[in-house]
Order: structure tokens, then sequence, then C-alpha cells
């Protein structure tokens, strides 16, 4: 780590077994930079950990004011965790504006940390202070630290290189080296993450390290600061580990996917928050052969894909809710066409524009309903972060064995925040080779909709096949053959052999994994990225509240598992968590005649395991009365 | 690459279903100049894909025996640019007409120009819509009265030549259903041209805009008003070429021949890299009334977007290797967890 001479006179570090840590200042101060390589770090420390970012829809909102705040908060343990933590115990606040927007969210008693330079009267003003914070009394209950962060990253970089205001961009490395000397972090890997990043010998690589080890240096020269705290490695199941977020993990596992089918990958996709990063991560990976196909909008997008897909490609095309309804009419087709293809929706708050940056699972009935005429399709989403790498094979595996597209739900907060993932081997991961029609498959003639008999697809003849020219179209295809039909009766027979193929799916589901008491009075049934807040507060409500608690996480949500009904038979209560009006309530309701609970949150953040918790020691309270 | 291509008939390229355009219709000249031609191309069937949208003329993919896409309003430029991009090997037509190309796919037209994919676009220009039988479309003349414009039409129009040299597509020809070989010829160039081809076909639709081309195809008109461009020739036209184009300070103007001088005539360059002498012709008629240009007005060399794509993946495994998932896996860091590591908690 530092200088060993000093070790002596250094403080020992307090153990603790977790800590939730917030980085918070103006969206311009690299508060998401400092809080990812604060998590990187402790990632290779060994913690488990959990992240959350939270950042303003505008790149500069007005520099100080509340609007402007951009965040990252981390919970890292010695032990296994599931969320990014409701409560902070410790807030690094940049600015004024970023203790007003974050002080009522913290633990009583938690530790600040502020930027003392940015508390002048200006910043007041933006903020909505009417006086300074630190001088009245208004953060008794906190303990408070202050460090004038901009004179001392000044003092640092003389000598770098980097000069006038382009010195103060280095702050957030001042903050990150204060930061990993208060919780016991190694420097290195955020080291090699400069070097790396902006080359050994640059002026900018010279000035972050030199604001890091200045942060650093400032706790262990400081009296203020030495009380120092230590979260020792996590005793997670033996293995190589990476940090992984949500996106990046869609993205490798598209690039997985495709490997599986032996099909080259294409993706075509239009920039929008919060899926652009799975094209950019894309765009990174030529040399497996991916392309990528940025279009010139949404439709362009699917359409690109559409077009690869008949051609050949495993396709796929991301987007978020806006997208996704530009893409319905394509999806629409594709589904008429019978090809495969997968349709990313990474759900943001809307409707509309909403809060791009924030989290809501509110396109659920949109992915199941929202296409013209009667088109149902398979609908998988990803829980966590490292569960998207699988929810992407298994949407590859969906498309490609029954020809159809599938629309995988992911949402901002899987997207963005990051885990601990067990990498797995990849000689273990799944294969489903895709064969091509190569032949005749009636007498000498090739028939487009003829039927596989198990799966109920149509066979994948692709452009450069000899003798199996074949046109796909929008209009209805008439039974077997594909030629263009207007009958009626032929109609209704490939409206319900198209509703029966996708209904198939369903005996290729694997079982629902049921956690904590199997036979419980009460199963909470969540979908998607509430897993981890479910799953602790179902944890918490057992272990703290003596109460009896089923939870179960489905993946599949069309068609839904063929074991979901066993599994809710019985049970007094069933609570349904969502981030939305209570979507997939309706759903249970209209599948299975089951009187649901509707747990709604419609903040844009993620649900705390504390509002799991209460719920259900509510629900009890009702049971037992 | 070389394929060993049969000899085709043109009846190698008719697909079994029944043509059911309106009889008269100038879609079959179409249709019938296109199944010739590929039947002559040298391209293996099975390597042609023709990707249409909506409208009367997008119905063509099913009457050509080839692989085929009859897709969604206005979305085929798109389509078939992912066709492309996935299989460079093919040869991609996209059939669209002023409505779907124009209107509601005008995005994905002037994009994929751009772009330079490697596509065949045969725009049907019948400056109506038919398949909705008859509403003024976005090369309708203003004034045009039709059902949703019982006043005339306040929509000024496009024009597809214009509107294709603007987006600098790199290969811009205009041809017209009633002269087939004219068309075969403007085909062949196509054949010879990577990226992107534009061709606009004014096409008669004799049921709800009949007579729009009449200037260019009566026996009394039609010598007056076909413009023939011929890279390398001076624009000459008339009965017996005594018309020429000359490009001035204003564009492009009709004079006498016999009054300023063979040598004052536009030679015709297709290869001008700049697009706008090209542009200027094509300001010449809009209607089109009068002397309306016929040809191929730009035929340039731009790198072409497969090619581009197919580098980047090139050089990226040159660079790094062709990809390693084990490696990916582990490219943000990655640290292990042994079994006694930790306390538990």
């Amino acid at each position: 780590m530092s200088s060993d001479t000093e070790t002596d006179t250094l403080p020992t570090p307090e153990q603790i077994d977790r800590v939730v840590i917030r980085f918070a200042g103006d969206s311009g101060d690299g508060m998401q930079l400092a809080g990812s390589q604060f998590t990187a770090s402790s990632a290779m420390f060994g913690n488990d950990l959990a992240t959350l970012p939270n950042f303003p829809a505008e790149i500069r909102a007005p520099a100080g004011t509340v609007a402007g705040v951009s965040s990252f908060q981390v919970h890292i343990a010695d032990w296994d965790i599931l969320t990014p933590g409701d409560r902070p115990d410790c807030l690094i606040a940049m600015n004024p504006a970023a203790l007003m927007a974050n002080i009522d969210d913290l633990k009583p008693g938690a530790l600040i940390i502020v930027n003392t330079d940015s508390f002048d009267e200006r910043n007041f003003a933006k903020a909505g202070y009417e006086k300074n914070p630190l001088k009245d009394q208004s953060l008794r209950g906190f303990h408070v630290l202050t460090a004038p962060m901009e004179e001392l990253t000044k003092k640092a970089l003389v000598g770098t290189g980097v000069k006038g205001r382009a010195v103060l961009r280095s702050k957030n490395f001042f903050a990150l080296g204060l930061m990993s000397w208060m919780y016991s972090r190694p420097l290195e890997s955020v080291e090699e993450w400069i070097t790396g990043k902006f080359g050994a010998d640059s002026p900018v690589a010279a000035a972050n390290s030199a604001a890091l080890r200045a942060g650093y240096n400032y706790g262990i020269t400081t009296e203020e600061f030495h009380h120092t705290f230590e979260v020792r490695p996590a005793s997670l199941p033996e293995g190589e580990y990476t940090n992984v977020t949500g996106n990046a993990a869609l993205a490798w596992g598209l690039i997985a996917g495709a490997r599986a089918a032996n099909l080259p990958l294409f993706l075509g996709s239009y920039p929008i928050t919060p899926a652009t990063s799975i094209l950019e991560e894309l765009a990174k990976q030529k040399h497996f052969g991916v392309k990528t196909f940025q279009a010139e909008d949404e439709i362009a997008a699917v359409g690109t894909a559409v077009g690869a897909a008949f051609a050949g490609s495993l396709a796929a095309t991301t987007t978020s809710g806006p997208g996704l309804a530009l893409k319905s009419e394509s999806i629409s087709l594709a589904f008429m066409m019978e090809l495969p293809l997968i349709v990313i929706d990474v759900q943001r708050a809307g409707p509309s524009t909403g809060m791009p940056t924030r989290v809501e699972q509110s396109d659920l009935l949109f992915a199941m309903y929202g296409r013209h005429g009667e088109a149902p399709l398979p609908v998988v989403a990803a829980a966590t972060p490292a569960d998207a790498f699988s929810a992407a094979i298994e949407a590859a595996r969906i498309a490609t064995k029954y020809m159809t597209p599938v629309i995988l739900l992911s949402d901002g907060y899987v997207a963005n925040s990051s885990e601990p993932w067990l990498i797995p081997d990849v000689a273990d991961l799944p294969k489903f080779p895709v064969t091509f029609a190569s032949k005749p498959n009636d007498g000498d003639q090739f028939l487009a909709y003829i039927r596989d008999p198990e799966t109920m697809a149509r066979p994948w003849a692709i452009p450069g096949t000899p003798g199996l020219e074949h046109r796909l179209g929008g209009l209805e295809k008439q039974n077997r053959t594909g030629a263009v039909a207007y009958d009626g009766a032929n109609h209704q027979l490939m409206t319900e052999l198209r509703a029966a193929k996708i209904e198939a799916i369903r005996k290729d589901i694997p079982p629902i994994t049921v956690h904590g008491d199997a036979d419980a009075k009460i199963l909470v049934l969540g979908w998607g990225s509430t897993f981890g807040a479910i799953r602790a507060g179902v944890l918490n409500a057992r272990r703290e509240h003596g109460l009896s608690v089923a939870h179960a996480q489905i993946r599949h949500l069309n068609p839904l598992p063929p074991d979901l009904g066993e599994i809710m038979e019985g049970r007094e209560v069933v609570l349904i968590p969502e981030l939305n009006a209570g979507q997939l309530s309706k759903l249970i309701r209209a599948e299975y005649l089951v009187d649901a609970v509707s747990l709604s949150k419609m903040e844009g953040d993620p649900f705390k395991s504390g509002e799991i918790e209460d719920k259900l020691v509510e629900i009890c309270r009702g049971l037992n009365s | 690459m070389t394929i060993e291509v049969k000899d085709y008939a043109r009846s190698d390229f008719q697909s079994a279903q029944e043509v059911r355009w309106c009889p008269g219709c100038g879609d079959y000249t179409i249709l019938a100049t296109v199944q010739s031609f590929l039947a002559d191309m040298g391209i293996a069937r099975e390597n042609h894909v023709f990707i249409s949208g909506i409208g009367c003329s997008s119905r063509f993919p099913y009457y050509v025996n080839t692989y085929g896409m009859h897709s969604i309003h206005g979305r085929a430029p798109a389509i078939a640019s992912g066709v492309s991009s996935a299989n460079p090997d093919l040869t991609v037509w996209v059939i669209t007409g002023d409505g779907d190309g124009l209107s509601i796919g005008g995005n994905h037209l002037i994009h994929a120009l751009r772009r330079n994919v490697n596509l065949k676009i045969l725009l049907f220009n019948n400056q109506i819509y038919g398949l909705t039988k008859g509403q003024y479309s976005p090369t309708s003349e203003l004034g045009k009265k039709t059902k949703t414009s019982p006043m005339g039409s306040i929509d000024y129009p496009f024009n597809p030549v214009s509107l294709a040299l603007g987006a600098e597509a790199t290969f811009v020809a205009r041809t017209i259903d009633m002269d087939r070989k004219h068309m075969a010829e403007v085909l062949a160039a196509t054949a010879e041209h990577r990226g992107t081809s534009f061709v606009e076909i004014y096409q008669n639709c004799n049921v709800f805009n009949d007579k729009a081309f009449i200037e260019l195809t009566s026996r009394e008109t039609r010598d007056d008003n076909r413009v023939y461009l011929e890279h390398g020739k001076p624009i000459v036209f008339g009965p017996d070429n005594e018309y020429g184009i000359r490009i001035g300070e204003l564009g492009a103007e009709i004079v006498e021949v016999s009054a300023v001088g063979i040598d004052a005539i536009q030679v015709h360059n297709a290869k001008d890299p700049e697009p706008g002498v090209a542009f200027a012709l094509s300001r010449l008629s809009r209607g089109p009334h009068g002397p309306t240009p016929l040809g191929i007005f730009r035929d340039v060399d731009r790198a072409v977007y497969e090619d581009l794509m197919a580098g980047h993946i090139k050089q990226a495994q040159e660079l790094r290797g062709t990809g390693d998932l084990a490696a990916l896996l582990r490219s943000g860091g990655s640290w292990t967890a042994e079994q006694e590591a930790g306390s538990s908690s």
C-alpha cells in the first residue's frame, strides 16, 4: 500500500462486516468514476458488493444545483450481499447540493465527508441552503469530517504539467484517495486503471495519480481521519470472479449466445439511455466477428436486425421503452415471418421520455402485448447484472430453437449497477448449434412453412442456398407453402399455429427455484431486478421477525413457467413487488385467478429491502389478527 | 467471387405466384425487363435477394423467383442494409415506390444512400398512391386533385434524383417504363457499380394517374423531351439533336446547338466526384414537363459500407486475434476467492 515506514504510527482499522458508501457531487465532478474505481478496488480486494449509480439525464445540469447532483452508491461486505444498501453509512459530498440532495437518505450517525472548498455563499444559494450547514445545527447526529479538496488537489498537481482550471478535474481522485485510506482499500488497481486509460507518460495520468496519492496521504497525516475501517474479503464460493455491470453482461451474453448457436452476431441499434453501453461494448468486440450497425433510428435498427436474421445471423436490437414502441411494427413482421430476433429492452421510467436515467419495470405489459394483431412473444427478464449474461444466452436459445423474436427485459438498475460474478467456464456454457435448411423438404420443392413436429419451428433457409429460393413477407401465409393467402380459415389456422408454437415453449422452461420457507403461507413473487431487494427483505423478515416466507423470482414471463401454478397453490398471500403499477399482478390474476397483493413503486429507484420487509411484517400482522 | 452460373432463361426468375397488378400497369414492363436482365446478369439465382416495402411496386419480390422479402412500409432500405451487411456476397435489391421510399421511408432511403451500402434501389415513381387507390404522393405535382386533395395538393413535391444527389448517392439514374432498352442499359450499369445504385423509374399508373409521363412517352413529343445522358458525350436532344444543355452560372439551360456551337454544350461526366453539375441537370424538369434527362446522372466510386465493416473486423482480428470468450469475461479484471479466504458472519 503506502510507505511502510509509517506503519507503526498508523491506526489499526476498525473491522466492520459491511458498509454502504455514497459518492455525491456535481454531475461534472466525476463521482461515477470515483465510485466505480472504489468498487473495482473493493472487488479486487475480494469483497462482495452491489452498486447503484444515480445521475441526472442532463449531461451538464446547472452546476451546483440539486438537480445536477450525480451519485454512486456502493455496498461492500465480507458476506454475500444482495442489494446496494438501503441507507448509506458514509456520504462523500463534493458540494452543498450533494449534501442537500442526499442527507435524508443517510443512516443516523452516518459519516459525512465534505469538500469545504465548495462550501461558500454562492453554492449555498444554488443548493437552497440559507446558511452554512456545517456551521448550524442541521448536521447534529452525524459525524462530519472536512477537507479542502480543491486547494489540496491544486497543490498536489504542481509539476504534473496540468494547469489552470483543468487541475480541478482531478479532485475526484483526491476524494477517491481519501476514501481508499478511510476504508483500507489498496491503490494499485486504481493506479493501473489510470495508466491504462490515460497512458503512462501523459500529464493527465500524472495529475490523477498525484491527486489520488495526495488524498490518501492527507488521510494518513490528518488526525481527524485516523479512525479507519476495514471490510475483510468475503467468503464467496471458491473460484475466479469479476465485477460486471448488467449491460456488459448482456453484450457478452449475446456473444456467448451467438457462439452457442454457431452463428455470427449482428446488432442493429440506435443510442438510447440506458441501453447504449450494450452497443458500445459490442462495437469494441469486432475481433469476435461481431457486426454492429448504428442505424439512423430505432425502426431502422430493428430493420437491419430483421434483415440480418433473414441472412443467417444471430440478430439483436437493443433499446429502451420509447424505442421498443418504435420497433413494434417490425417485431410483428419478424413474428409473422418467424425469424429469430433478440429484442433487448433496458427499461426506464416512462411513459414518453419520462426519467431516462431512472429505473422502472413498466414495459412488462408492453413487451407482452405491445403489437398489432395476435402476436404473442417469448419474454425473459434479467434479475441481476451477472444474471443478464445467462438471460441473453437463454433468449438466443429460444429465438433460434423456435424461430421467433424474443423480448429480453432488463432495466436501468441492472444495466448500470455491478456485482461480483463467478466467471463461468466457457466449456460449460450451453450449446445449441443451428442447422440451416439445405435441401427441399417437400419432394423437390422447398416449402418455408412446414413445421418441425417437436418445436413447431419452420425451417431457416438463408439466401445463398441453391434451390431453396423463397419469399417471406408480412402478408398472411398459406399453411405449409408460405404463399400469400387471404382465406379466413387459413388465417385462423395460422394465427392458432403461431400462438401454439409460443405456448409450446412452456414445456422447455426450467422449474422455478423457491427460496426461503418452501411451505410458507406467504409467497413473494418477483421478476427482473427486484431480485436482490426481495431476497434481502425476505431474509430479514425471516431472521429479524421470525416470519415464514417463500420467495420465487420469475425469469420467463411468457410463457410463464409450467410449475408456477403449483408453487402459488395453497398460499394465503402471494405478494408481487414491482417497479410499476402492478403489471405482473394483472398477468397472474388473468392467468391463474390468484388474488395477488401488489406492492408497487414508481419513484425511479429500486426497492429497498426494508420496504419488502415492512410489507411482509404488515401482511403477517393482518393474517394473525 | 467466381461462381459457376448456369444459363438462365427469363422463366427461371418467374415465380409461381400469379401477378396481380392492374392490366396495363407500367410495373409489368419493369418486371419483365428485370427478369430478363437477371437471366443475363451472371449471378446465381440463390444469391439475389429482393426486399420491398408496401405499395403496388412492393409486390414485386413475390413475382421474382429468388430470395425475397415483402416487408413493411418504408423499411426496405433498412432491412436490405441488414441483409447485405450480414452477407456481403449477396446481390441485394430494394424495390420501392414514391410513397414507400420518399414518404414513410424517406429517412431510411437517404441514410442508405449516404452510407453507400451495396444495394440496388429501384424506385418506381408513379406520382400517386396506387394501392390505397389514389391519394397524392410526395412526388405528386402541386395543385394535383386527388381524393385527399380535392382542392389540389399543397405539398411541394420531391424530385427523387435531386434528393438522391443531395444525399451524395454514388450512383443515380433515371429511366422510364416504356423504354425497355434504356432500362436494361441502366440496370447493366448498376451491375458494374459497387455501393448504392439509385434508379428512379417513371412508371405509369394507368388507373389513378394515367399519362403522368405522357410528354416523355407519346410519339409526338417524346423526341423533344427525352434528354439521354451518355457519359463522355455532349448532352444533346431533339428529333435531330438540335438542342443541347449548357451549364451556366444559373444552372443547366437548354440551348440551340446551332446558336452556341457544339463545343459550348456540356459533355456529360457521370464520374465527376462533385455532384453539383449532376444536380443542376436534375433541376431541368419537374412533373415531368418539357425536356427531362434520362440516364446515369452520377456513377462514382466511394468506400462501400460492407467493405469498411469487414475491414474493421479484419483489422481488429489482426490486432487482437479472433475473439477469446474466456478472456473477454476477464477483461474487467478478475480475482480469485480461495476456499479459506474471508471471515464468515
